[in-house]
C-alpha cells in the first residue's frame, strides 16, 4: 500500500532511530512512503498552549498539502498525530473556523485524507499474519510493557485509535514479534511531555513512577511509539536507573532480521544492548 | 460586560463549565495535580466564582500537560484541557503573563524556531530557550551525549516555502 508520510521534526533529530526504523519496517512490510511535499512543523504543545488558531493552521497547511494525493497520511510521532487529528476534528466540525483557517493558510481543505499512525496501519491494513510471516527471530525472553502514553488515544472521539483505558494494538504487535508482553495499568499514564525542559523535577517524578510500575509488572523494557515519551523515559529516570526503552519499530525490524537495529540502539541514553545480548537477540 | 465564566465558556466552545458537579474525577486522574496549587476542578469552581486574577495568575494553568485524561473521563464532557489552553491564552493576551515563566519561555522559543525554519531544529531551539530563560547549564551532559550521537544536528531540513509559514504566523498573531 502507498501512504503519504509526515515524519515531523524530531524524526530527523532526537528521534532519528524512530524515523529510520519506521522507514525500514515500512519497506519490509510493503508500505510505500511518500513524504508530504515541503511540510512544516505541527506546532506541538507550544502552539495549542498559546494560540488556538495557530495550532489549527499549522497542521492544516500540511493536511492541505497531503490532499494532493488520495491516500492515508502516516504520522508516526504521537505528538504530531494528535495535533493533526485535532486540527482535522476542528476543520470538519466548525465551518466558520474552517473558512478562517483556509484564508490564513491560503488553500482549500477538503477533508479527503485520513490521518493514521503506523500501529493502526500495521494491525488493520497490513495484518498481524503478514507481520508474523516476516518474523525470523522471535523476541523470546523480552518482557516489555507497552506504553501508549496520551497523544495516540486522547481525546477518544478525536483520535479514534484504540480503547482509551486499555489499548491493545501495540500489545498485539509485540506479541506477534514473539515478546512476552506484561500486563500493567500504566499504559496510558502521562510521562510529563514538554515540561521535561522547563520543569524537569516534575517529569523525573512521573518517569520514576512509571519505571517502578514497569518493574513491578515484571517487565525488562518499555515500548513506545512517541518521541516525547521516549525522550522522557529514556533520559529522565533518576540516577539513570531506568529500564531500556524501545520504539516498537526498532523491535519489529530486529525481529524481521532487518539491518539497522544495533546502530539505533547505540543512540539510546539507556543502552538496551546488554539486555538484548543477554537474551541472545543481538 | 461578560463575566469571567461567560468569557471562558465562549472560548471553550463546548459544554459550559456550569455542567461540572465537582465529582473530582478530573483531579483524580490528573498526572500533574500533585504539583498544582489548585486542582483542576477547583479551577472550574474559581471560574464560576469569577476569581479571574487568581486563576489567570496561577501556576496550575501552566502545569497542565494537555494529556487530555480529564476530558476523556469527565461524566459531563467538560473540556478541561481546552479550558486550560483558553486560560493560558487569556493570561498572555491580558498581559498577566505566566506564573511559571520558563514554561511560557519554552513555548515562545519553540514557536520562534518554527518561524525561522518552518521546522524545529532542536539544538538551536534549545539555545533560544536557554537565552530566554537564563537557565544556561541544565542538561549540559545530556546535550553533549546527544550531540556526540549525532542527534543534535545544527543543520536539519527546513521548509522551503517560508513565505507561507510566516504568513500563518502573521495572520494568527494576537493583538
Amino acid at each position: 500500500m502507498k501512504v503519504s508520510y509526515y515524519p515531523g521534526c524530531s524524526l530527523h533529530g532526537t528521534a532519528k532511530e524512530y524515523g529510520q526504523s519506521v522507514v525500514t519496517v515500512s519497506r519490509a512490510l510493503g508500505i510505500e512512503l511518500e513524504e508530504i511535499e515541503d511540510w512544516s512543523c505541527c506546532g506541538a504543545t507550544s502552539a495549542h498552549s498559546t494560540n488556538f488558531k495557530l495550532s489549527v493552521a499549522l497542521p492544516a497547511r500540511d493536511l492541505i498539502a497531503a490532499e494532493t494525493k488520495a491516500q492515508d497520511v502516516m504520522v508516526p510521532c504521537a505528538a504530531c498525530f494528535n495535533r493533526f487529528k485535532t486540527a482535522e476534528h476542528h476543520l470538519r466540525h466548525d465551518p466558520a473556523l474552517k473558512a478562517q483557517i483556509e484564508e490564513i493558510v491560503g488553500g482549500r481543505y477538503q477533508g479527503s485524507v485520513e490521518v493514521r499512525n503506523p500501529i493502526d496501519i500495521i494491525v488493520k491494513d497490513i495484518g498481524l499474519e503478514t507481520l508474523a510471516a516476516k518474523v525470523v527471530r522471535k523476541l523470546e525472553g523480552l518482557k516489555p510493557v507497552s506504553y501508549y502514553g496520551c497523544l495516540l488515544l486522547r481525546p477518544p472521539e478525536v483520535c479514534r485509535f484504540d480503547d482509551t483505558e486499555n489499548p491493545v494494538l501495540l500489545d498485539r504487535i509485540l506479541e506477534t514479534l514473539g515478546a512476552e508482553v506484561r500486563p500493567w495499568s500504566f499504559k496510558t499514564d502521562c510521562c510529563g511531555g514538554s515540561l521535561t525542559i522547563s520543569k524537569t523535577a516534575i517529569v523525573v517524578q512521573m518517569v520514576d513512577r512509571l519505571m517502578a510500575m514497569a518493574r513491578e509488572a515484571g517487565a525488562n523494557c518499555l515500548v513506545t511509539a512517541c518521541p516525547v515519551c521516549m525522550a522522557n523515559l529514556d533520559m529522565r529516570s533518576s540516577g539513570g536507573a531506568g529500564l531500556p526503552v524501545f520504539y516498537f519499530t526498532e523491535l519489529a525490524a530486529l525481529a524481521m532480521g532487518e539491518e539497522g537495529p544495533e546502530g539505533w540502539f547505540k543512540l539510546h541514553r539507556t543502552d538496551p544492548r546488554p539486555l538484548l545480548k543477554g537474551l541472545g537477540l543481538l | 460586560m461578560k463575566t469571567f465564566l461567560e468569557e471562558v465558556n465562549e472560548r471553550i466552545d463546548g459544554v459550559p463549565l456550569q455542567r461540572c458537579y465537582h465529582c473530582r474525577k478530573c483531579t483524580a486522574g490528573c498526572p500533574t495535580a500533585f504539583a498544582m496549587e489548585h486542582n483542576p476542578n477547583r479551577i472550574i469552581k474559581m471560574i464560576q466564582m469569577g476569581r479571574r486574577a487568581e486563576v489567570l495568575g496561577s501556576a496550575t494553568i501552566w502545569l497542565c500537560v494537555s494529556c487530555e485524561t480529564c476530558i476523556t473521563r469527565c461524566p459531563n464532557e467538560v473540556d478541561i484541557a481546552r479550558m486550560m489552553d483558553a486560560l493560558r491564552q487569556m493570561a498572555i493576551e491580558t498581559g498577566v503573563g505566566a506564573k511559571e515563566k520558563n514554561i511560557l519561555k519554552f513555548h515562545e522559543a519553540f514557536l520562534s524556531n518554527i518561524r525561522i525554519g518552518g521546522r524545529i531544529n532542536e539544538p538551536t531551539m534549545m539555545v533560544q530557550y536557554k537565552l530566554k530563560s537564563g537557565d544556561l547549564f541544565s542538561d549540559m551532559a545530556m546535550g553533549i551525549d546527544m550531540f556526540l550521537k549525532g542527534k543534535l544536528a545544527l543543520v536539519s531540513p527546513r521548509t522551503k516555502d517560508m513565505k507561507a509559514v510566516r504568513r500563518i504566523f502573521e495572520k494568527t498573531r494576537q493583538s
